[in-house]
């Protein structure tokens, strides 16, 4: 049986259309997709992420500990509160899982782990934590909301009375924990607070016209803010080099020793692109691409770009530069646009 | 609960057809359907002219989710289509029975295939709603 969030009966009260997702019954969306897009995009939704995974990192030694797990460098959290995004690699370079990270305490970090790769990232994270005494604690006492949108500020503070504003890709927090991180391009907020007290935070936010927003748009939200999704357009077959996430990376300094960093020293032989369909019709991942000299790569995640009104999709390509490539989508031959994400900032095109 | 109409006939595979006074016929999607399928966003037609026998792929529905084929309920001649769902798919999910409408066939002569009443398709999707 599927898990549920503690949220779940209020989605059902706001008829969300329920599917699973990562071994969770969550809302796809709640009447229309399309509309919880532009909602985001134009004002403010809510999107309940309780089913992502809090891990808490406690230790003398936990920054030590995260300098060699995670393929981004910890030593870039210098101020309290402050988030770093970051693959966590295997030997072979390649990428188990995609997180954030919060320097919270000199001896306290928190992760924010996918929902579908919690079982390995535990096992994965106790397994090297014992070296370093790092203790490992998984915070399912908790829920996460994710507010975002560009009226996503103004609504929080009606809400929440001095609430102190973290700057971008920081968070604050005393009884509840509020991140200015999220999933959209959008500015917005990720707010952990005790699974006993979202239910009523959640009613507050809709009573203030905060609409709530399901899983689907949450999809083709992050695909125009030229996010990857873990599992569709990363996994552990292939390194961030060729899943557009170089630049998550720190090579530098030389003698910081994480894991997968000799792996990564080889020559990636693919390269992440972005498409932009020039046809009508529908990229979807797994999808064909042939490039000039016949070789083929493939669609990782597709969808129809609710903003710009057309079919965008991250790919992965034999390494090369390209301006435009073919697409077979039922025997018929489309043309698509080769950009580097993202696809749209600030409700625009940006490519 | 989904709408389904009284005076149109249905397949299992979710279009419905009515049949015209002059013998054509009108194909399009049910209610249930475009709830399931979510937010239609693209759309593609048979051509007019196209012979089409039972059970032809007749043309694709893109939603934000995924692709669906469509299902030519009855043989026939394709005489029209409903051009306005290229620019605009969302009708399907507005008005699945009156403003969109997928296409009209000539049915071939005595080939009208035993359809479902309004009653037998509340039946077959009960289940999954």
């Amino acid at each position: 049986m599927a898990k549920k969030t503690a949220l779940y009966n209020k989605h059902l009260q706001s008829n969300a259309k329920i599917v699973n997702f990562g071994g969770w019954d969550m809302p796809l969306h709640y009447g229309s997709q399309i509309n919880e897009h532009h909602q985001v995009r134009q004002s403010v939704g809510v999107f309940d992420v309780s089913h992502m995974t809090i891990i808490d990192l406690k230790g003398q030694r936990v920054r030590e500990f995260l300098r060699y797990l995670l393929a981004n460098d910890v030593a870039r959290l210098k101020k309290t509160g402050k988030a770093l995004y970051s693959c966590m690699l295997n030997e072979q370079g390649g990428v188990i899982d995609d997180l954030i990270v919060y320097f919270q305490e000199e001896s306290k970090f928190r992760l924010i782990v996918n929902a579908g790769t919690r079982d390995k990232d535990l096992a994965w994270i106790t397994q090297h934590a014992q070296s370093f005494s790092v203790e490992v604690q998984e915070r399912d006492d908790l829920a996460m909301l994710a507010v975002q949108g560009p009226k996503a500020q103004e609504k929080l503070k009606s809400l929440i009375k001095d609430l102190p504003i973290p700057p971008p890709f920081s968070a604050v927090w005393n009884e509840i924990f509020v991140a200015r991180t999220g999933y959209t391009g959008e500015d917005g907020f990720e707010i952990i607070l005790a699974n006993d007290q979202v239910c009523d935070f959640w009613d507050n936010l809709l009573d203030v016209g905060v609409l709530p927003i399901g899983l689907g748009a949450r999809d083709t939200l992050r695909l125009e803010a030229g996010m990857n999704l873990y599992g569709e357009d990363m996994d552990e077959n292939y390194s961030p080099l060729e899943s557009g996430l170089a630049w998550t990376v720190a090579f530098k300094p030389e003698d910081r020793n994480f894991i997968g960093r000799n792996a990564l020293q080889a020559k990636p032989k693919q390269v992440m692109v972005g498409l932009v369909l020039q046809n009508k019709g529908i990229l979807r991942a797994h999808q064909t691409v042939s490039v000039e000299g016949g070789e083929i790569g493939y669609i990782t995640s597709g969808t129809f770009s609710p903003t710009l009104g057309v079919s965008i999709a991250f790919a992965r390509l034999p390494i090369g530069k390209y301006d435009q490539v073919n697409v077979t989508i039922r025997k018929k031959v489309l043309v698509a646009q080769v950009i580097t994400p993202p696809f749209v900032r600030q409700g625009k095109a940006c490519f | 609960m989904s709408e389904v109409p009284e005076n149109l006939k249905y397949t299992s595979s979710h279009e419905w057809v009515r049949v015209e006074q002059d013998g054509t016929v009108t194909i399009g999607i049910t209610d249930h359907a475009q709830h399931e399928l979510g937010d239609l966003v693209f759309v593609e037609l048979p051509e007019i002219g196209t012979h089409l026998e039972i059970e032809d792929a007749s043309g694709v529905l893109e939603s934000v989710k995924a692709a669906s084929d469509l299902y030519c309920p009855i043989a026939g001649k394709v005489i029209a289509i409903n051009t306005a769902l290229d620019d605009t798919p969302e009708l399907i999910n507005q008005s699945p029975y009156d403003k969109a409408w997928l296409f009209k066939l000539e049915p071939t002569e005595n080939s009208m295939p035993t359809l479902l009443t309004a009653t037998q398709y509340i039946e077959s999707i009960t289940n999954t709603e």
